[in-house]
């Protein structure tokens, strides 16, 4: 199962290659990764995602949790939570391509962010399902070039992940 | 105002460090002449420093205290890795100091710069490299504190040579005390769990206790023996745990496992209850994982979460400290066993009756050729038991004689048999057993080695005289890699690639030419009185090289794969 994992952690040099490495060290797969500054300087959260069975993500928290520099974490699968990632994608748009793509973009609630006589560059934000969805939709022949940014997540309502509570 | 090096010494100071065991290089200079300036902690200066670490291990293992380690950057970093690895893989408290690379030229390829921390890093509890000299002392008491605490571990300390160096000097304040946001280890365990998994003790039908390292680390093992003996049921050791119940008790059914008693595999394979304490189900132990315990309920006691239900589920868990955990169990169980009813009491004399079964079958018996003088490896154990008086600390290197060692010398304390059980370390016994000598110089000190082993840090015997370390090295010589060679004759037809030993030197006239005393036995008539003449020379090293069985195989073994815990072969040819 799909499982979105964020880690508030300690913002030192060093933490964010412990957490990668004990995924490799451990045979533990990470899907997409994502790590910033929170609004407390000294505090970084990293929001993963993997596929894992319930008892290998039991371990993956445990080990994570014994990390000295990670303070709390949650999987937010476990609960009600919002989900974004975020897609550029630069698409070669000619002729009649460039309607159709504005169509697209528009279906998906995209934003054309860039425009050249042959190119478009749209942004696209939305769950990890939007954007494969919007992926689908697209000639695949058309993608010029792409990035993802990786899930972030919240839980909903009251919850929250903070080294105080 | 001090320098960043002598800001390190005193820190250390303060820490109650009595010894550094390390080897001086360039990234490591300013620390060294700091260490020279005082007088209150020793240096002993090895000859590699993978024994350093060793060293540092083994007087941790029987202190309970953290072993300190120095290093340089580069190659001595490096060189130190093997034990580091060693002290992870058994939960061992260490702190090592890594001299590396000024800052300035940190990531440009300079002389004697290797990235310690990245490479230190699957193996090691946490590792800090140094920014600045104000942070010394605050990392070092962090240091000490996460090494020793929780799941204990190795903490490494990489230092940068600009931060140490005699031209800057700050103010020195050590922390009295630490917390961490981000780092508390459990002090207790959870009162409901430990009082229903005590009824669920009580209520067994065939229960069985299993403890291992962290009894022995976790200064357990009293409140283990009063909670065994007011049960009256049957436990048995893992090689870690050795030591943590009495080896001459009579509820003891032996060490289990791979090399484990018949009598301690099948009571675990057939027990109703299974008491796991300090033990993490290691498929050393366990055999085929979906056959293990296949009738068990499991209550699994120990300090470290991730340990329980990683590779099999425990129906209790309890995350806490053993021996906290155990004093409260035995509050519990007192007051239980007082409502035992006659049934159970028949139901427990009953499972008593059937592992007495299972211990006529005396697995360990060891036979010998009519009138043949030959040593077997199991008798050299043996006799150096008796030599004893079963009160040495023993330290093993990795092979068949570890394994003749866990078995035929039993332990009747914690901390007195210091082994490599995780990383399985050849080489690691000399160099351990000085560390637990330099720790107590007055105890007697037994290295068991092989022939092998012994090899992989033989130049020792020159720091054992720098330091006159009188440890009694007894190398079980079968002129082989016995263990491996033991696996090809049962697996590989006999075809013995590469695990003979053509060329081993003259050992008694290499002890010899290190200044050290060394004697040769290849005669059962003799084993004894050259080994009492071994120990009653207690300030001298002596080198003890007996000559055994080359053929000799260490039974029982598991059957694998696919085996359950009671599927063994118990000697050559001959299988449940
Ligand atoms: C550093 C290291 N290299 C290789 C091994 C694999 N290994 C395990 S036991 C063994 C043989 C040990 O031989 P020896 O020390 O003579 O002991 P014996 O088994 O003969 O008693 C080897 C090579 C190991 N455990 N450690």
């Amino acid at each position: 199962m799909r499982r979105i994992i964020s880690v508030l952690m300690e913002n030192e040099a060093g933490a964010l290659s412990r957490v990668v490495g004990l995924f490799a060290q451990r045979n533990y797969n990470i899907e997409t990764l994502t790590v910033a500054p929170t609004e407390d300087k000294t505090l970084s959260r990293l929001t993963l995602t993997t596929t894992a069975t319930d008892q290998q993500i039991e371990q993956i928290t445990k080990q994570l949790n014994k990390l000295i520099e990670v303070v709390k974490l949650v999987d937010l699968t476990d609960g009600d939570h919002l989900e974004r990632e975020l897609m550029l994608i630069k698409l070669k748009a000619t002729g009649a391509q460039r309607a159709e793509i504005k169509r697209t973009a528009d279906i998906f609630r995209a934003q054309v962010v860039d425009v050249t006589q042959g190119a478009y560059t749209i942004q696209l934000t939305g769950t990890s399902d939007k954007l494969d969805a919007f992926l689908r939709a697209i000639q695949e022949s058309t993608v010029l070039e792409m990035v993802r940014s990786g899930v972030s997540g919240l839980s909903r309502g009251e919850k929250v992940l903070s080294s105080k509570s | 105002m001090l320098s960043g090096g002598d800001i390190l010494i005193r820190s250390l100071q303060e820490e109650g460090v009595e010894i550094i065991f390390g080897y001086p290089g360039g990234a490591v200079l300013h620390i060294y002449d700091a260490l020279f300036r005082q007088n209150q902690i020793k240096h002993i200066l090895v000859r590699h420093e993978q024994a350093a670490t060793h060293m540092a291990d083994g007087y941790a293992r029987a202190t309970g205290r953290a072993g300190v380690v120095f290093v340089t950057s580069g190659p001595g970093s490096t060189n130190a890795i093997t034990g580091i690895a060693t002290a992870y893989m058994d939960s061992i408290p260490m702190v090592v100091v890594s001299g590396q690379a000024q800052t300035h030229l940190i990531g440009t390829d300079s002389f004697q710069e290797t990235d310690m921390v990245g490479i230190s890093r699957p193996i090691v509890k946490h590792s800090f490299l140094l920014k600045s000299a104000e942070e010394i002392a605050e990392v070092i008491k962090k240091a000490f504190y996460i090494a020793t605490s929780g799941r204990q571990g190795p903490v490494v300390v990489d230092i940068p040579k600009d931060i140490t160096s005699p031209t800057e000097l700050f103010p020195f304040e050590y922390p009295e005390s630490i917390s961490m946001r981000s780092y508390s280890p459990a002090t207790k365990g959870h009162s409901g769990q430990i009082k229903k998994a005590t009824a669920m003790l009580l209520e067994a039908e065939r229960p069985m206790i299993y403890t291992g390292g962290g009894v022995v680390q976790g200064n357990g093992s009293e409140e283990l023996i009063k909670l065994t003996r007011t049960l009256g049921y049957p436990i048995t050791n893992t090689l870690m745990g050795l030591g943590g119940y009495p080896g001459t008790d009579k509820q003891f059914l032996g060490m289990l496992g791979m090399h484990g008693t018949f009598e301690a595999n099948n009571a675990m394979h057939h027990c109703d209850l299974l008491l796991a304490v300090g033990a993490r189900f290691d498929d050393r132990v366990t055999n085929t994982i979906s056959k293990f315990c296949p009738y068990a309920k499991i209550i699994h006691v120990d300090i470290d979460p991730a340990s329980i239900s990683k590779n099999v589920v425990a129906h209790i868990p309890i995350v806490g400290p053993v021996d906290v955990v155990l004093k409260e169990m035995n509050r519990f169980a007192e007051e239980g066993i007082t409502k035992r009813t006659d049934r159970q009491a028949r139901l427990l004399s009953e499972w008593w009756d059937q592992i007495d079964g299972w211990r006529r079958q005396d697995c360990l018996r060891v036979t010998t050729d009519e009138g043949s003088k030959v040593i077997k490896p199991q008798q050299v154990i043996q006799a150096v038991y008796k030599a004893t008086a079963g009160d040495a600390y023993v330290t093993s290197d990795v092979g068949q004689h570890q394994m003749f060692a866990a078995l035929y010398y039993p332990f009747t304390e914690p901390r007195k048999w210091i082994n490599s059980g995780g990383l399985g370390t050849m080489g690691f016994g000399l160099p351990a057993a000085m560390g637990v000598q330099v720790a107590f110089p007055d105890e007697t000190v037994v290295c068991i080695t092989g022939d092998g082993s012994i090899q992989m840090n033989i130049q020792e015997l020159s720091t054992c005289a720098q330091y006159d370390l009188p440890v009694k090295i007894i190398n079980v010589n079968n002129r082989a890699l016995g263990m491996v060679k033991q696996w090809q004759d049962m697996q590989y037809e006999g075809r013995h690639s590469h695990t003979y030993m053509d060329s081993l030197p003259d050992f008694v006239k290499l002890v010899e030419a290190y200044g050290h005393v060394g004697f040769a036995v290849d005669n059962i008539d003799e084993l004894d009185a050259v080994l009492a003449e071994t120990f009653s020379l207690t300030d001298k090293l002596v080198f003890v090289d007996v000559n055994v069985d080359p053929d000799e195989h260490v039974y029982p073994m598991f059957v694998a794969p696919n085996g359950s815990m009671r599927d063994m072969w118990l000697k050559k040819g001959v299988r449940t």
